[in-house]
């Protein structure tokens, strides 16, 4: 079986984009939230996730989580090249459980925060922020 | 020590017992991700602040740690109760051991 030009240029095509793939996979959002709350059940009732639908710079992407009763929110970024984005934990002094900050995507993903309330129980939200230039360098 | 600094926080000056007021922070930082490279192709090592807290008279109103992901010039905005005069603390804590402190009183109006 003899190849042209044009179907070799095609099958190595396909296969250039075959192995750029998996390295898009990102992790996965239940897979992240039962990492945080070590296997139990997260509801999604009370916290609640502001993110903009469209961030047009990954770098800067302005975030607010509010979950009255929490002692402490994890915020994740399932697409990063490190999940990981920030912790808070609440003290007694805190004037409610809400906290606004700027965060960097590596590009169109879900940000998840995940609530640990007082009584031991987790909430969590997600929500997919498109962005247009990423903001992780490299 | 990381150049150029520069903590800023916003409380305002006076409250009425037990109100709750909205406190912002702003610190100049370049929150290097340890991921970008130079134009040598030297992968640029990450030096990042990786933790802040805020204390009103001691007792603890928010401790955040934070990754990579937390963006140039981390900015937070909480809520704190005051209860009586008295002071917050400030503390960022830099990945190269340094620590940035700010404190700001606030009056019971």
């Amino acid at each position: 079986m003899n190849f042209t030009r044009r179907e070799t240029m095609a099958v190595s095509g396909a296969a250039l984009v075959a192995s750029v793939l998996p390295i898009k996979l990102m992790a996965s959002t239940p897979d992240l939230i039962s990492g945080i709350t070590g296997g139990a059940e997260a509801s999604d009732a009370g916290i609640n996730l502001t993110a903009p639908e469209i961030a047009e710079n990954g770098n800067t992407v302005p975030i607010s989580i509010d979950a009255p009763g929490a002692v402490a929110i994890t915020v994740l970024a399932a697409g990063n090249p490190t999940p990981g984005v920030a912790k808070f934990n609440f003290g007694a002094g805190s004037g409610s459980q809400s906290c606004t900050t700027r965060i960097r995507l590596a590009g169109t993903q879900d940000v998840i925060a995940v609530a640990e309330m007082a009584d031991g129980s987790f909430s969590a939200a997600h929500q997919t922020v498109k962005v247009t230039i990423g903001g992780c360098g490299g | 020590m990381a150049k150029g600094v520069k903590p800023r926080v916003k409380v305002p000056k006076t409250a009425a017992a037990g109100e709750t007021v909205t406190i912002k922070t702003l610190i100049s930082h370049k929150m290097e991700t340890g991921r970008r490279k130079d134009g040598d192709g030297n992968v640029i090592p990450r030096s990042i602040i990786n933790r802040f807290t805020c204390a009103f008279n001691g007792k603890n109103v928010v401790d955040v740690n934070m990754e990579p992901a937390i963006s140039v010039n981390p900015y937070f905005q909480f809520e704190a109760t005051v209860p009586e005069a008295g002071e917050f603390v400030f503390t960022w804590y830099d990945d190269d051991g340094s620590v940035y402190e700010k404190k700001k009183s606030i009056k019971i109006a």
